[in-house]
């Protein structure tokens, strides 16, 4: 679709919602992903009879690709999460008519994402102080959406939960090893080592609440003062709210800052601490270590299934192909952490 | 017998070519690749030297644990028969072999992995002062 051509369509869509007038300028393309395309536009819409500049994203999602959620249900999931007062891009208008195709609008925010420079460069060393607190009073807020449509909201039946009659650790697991059985193309005995760890000692499950799925640095914006927002929600379903701290801490997001295992910016201890806090919720360092040997595995997992468009033809990719020799680094963190080294 | 450059002398002038030409002289998205190209050469040229090294000690771990076996000759052969020793382990980890002694197990993968991030990661094992 052409530039214009969003503006024009989209203008009536703006003008039914807010009440007013509305110029669209400024239409472009930021990404052009294989699951939906990413567009950056200005819009100016008239508020109490005052023009307003808002910076918005479009997302247009792609017929037939593989993805967690419809465009739908990520704007609903976004409402909720925003609603229990994480940060997160504040989800404007949604359809589907007016483009042809499912698509949601949401609110533009600017930031630093990419973890190397957040762990390392001198200008985030305040947000590195900050950070520790507010992740935690981030995942505490996400961990509070209901999940069932509570005070009024749309319930989040869409996203993926425990299996009836198993716990939200034992369905995970499940879940993680038949991925890997599947996917695999070579036997890997730390991940058998690490798959009989965790089914050793699988926690009693806590609440089921809503689980991020993939809270780390680089998926949040961050800006010299502190935390921006939370992204990146694909991966999002109910489960154990543990399961986002484990994963918080798994050494591919730490970018080279190892002594600190939260994100490569502070301790555990900070995390646990500041979560317990802010959630209400007890921490055991145990329970933690549990998601977080299962985080590291679940990435290692994830370099399988990358690598394989590689090993099967569908990318050339020298990108792709070196994630491959990366699944030998979670296999060495798997044994450190089952071996009781570094936690 | 090849002539000169060896394989050796080869993968370090391509890999130098990518960092030191090509690397500078591109930007964003293609100089990362370049980036990503120029340390697979350098993993391949770890590799090459210490393969047989390398294969050894993981065969004779994998004797101690399953028993001895004759090493097959030919990089072909012993990759399959690598293969099938770990399927086997596999079988007996999920089986629950090693939940009461898990020591010797332990440490026959730590080298295996230890001996895989001499190749692809150095760093790692710098981290964690593994490197001696």
């Amino acid at each position: 679709m052409k530039p214009e051509e969003i503006a024009a369509r989209l203008t009536p869509l703006l003008e039914r919602e807010t009440g007013g007038p509305v110029q669209i300028a400024n239409v472009r393309t930021m990404t052009g992903g294989a699951t939906r395309e990413a567009w950056s536009l200005d819009a100016t819409i008239s508020e109490a009879g005052q023009p307003r500049d808002l910076g918005l994203v479009l997302l247009i999602f792609r017929p037939g690709g593989q993805r967690a959620f419809s465009a739908r249900d990520e704007f609903r999931l976004l409402a909720a999460t925003r609603a229990a007062g994480a940060p997160v891009p504040k989800p404007m208008f949604v359809g589907e008519a007016e483009l042809g195709r499912p698509f949601y609008v949401m609110e533009r925010l600017s930031g630093e994402t990419i973890g190397r420079r957040l762990v390392r460069e001198e200008r985030f060393a305040e947000a590195r102080r900050v950070l520790p607190v507010q992740l935690a009073e981030a995942l505490a807020a996400i961990h509070r959406v209901p999940l069932d449509g509570r005070s009024g909201s749309d319930p989040l039946t869409f996203l993926p939960r425990p299996e009836p009659g198993k716990s939200a650790v034992a369905s995970e697991l499940v879940r993680l090893e038949a991925m890997y059985r599947q996917i695999a193309v070579e036997p890997h005995p730390a991940f058998e080592i690490a798959f009989r760890w965790l089914a050793e000692r699988q926690p009693t499950s806590s609440d089921v609440a809503l689980v991020h799925g993939d809270f780390r640095i680089g998926n949040v914006m961050v800006g010299e003062e502190g935390l921006r927002a939370v992204l990146d929600w694909e991966l999002a379903h109910a489960g154990d709210p543990f399961e986002d701290l484990g994963w918080l801490c798994v050494r591919s997001w730490r970018f080279g800052v190892d002594h600190l295992p939260m994100g490569g910016i502070a301790r555990r201890a900070e995390l646990f601490d500041a979560y317990a806090r802010a959630s209400g919720r007890a921490v055991d360092p145990e329970v933690v270590r549990f998601w977080e040997v299962y985080g590291n595995l679940r990435w290692g997992v994830f370099t399988l299934v990358q690598v394989r468009s590689f090993l099967e033809g569908l990318s050339s990719s020298v990108e792709l192909a070196s994630i491959g020799r990366r699944t030998a680094e979670t296999e060495w963190e798997l044994l450190n952490l089952i071996e009781g080294k570094g936690f | 017998m090849q002539d000169r450059p060896t394989i050796h002398e080869l993968l370090r002038a391509v890999e130098s070519f990518l960092r030191d030409d090509v690397v500078p002289a591109t930007e964003g998205r293609r100089q990362f690749l370049a980036r990503v190209a120029a340390n697979a050469i350098g993993l391949v040229e770890r590799e090459l030297q210490g393969e047989a090294e390398h294969a050894a000690r993981e065969w004779a771990g994998l004797d101690a644990l399953l028993g001895a076996e004759p090493m097959p000759g030919g990089r072909d052969a012993l990759a399959a028969a690598v293969r099938a020793r770990n399927e086997a382990l596999g079988a007996r980890i999920r089986a629950g072999e090693y939940d009461a002694e898990p020591a010797a197990l332990l440490a026959h993968v730590r080298a295996t992995v230890r001996d895989k991030l001499l190749v692809t990661n150095r760093a790692y094992l710098e981290a964690d002062g593994d490197l001696g």
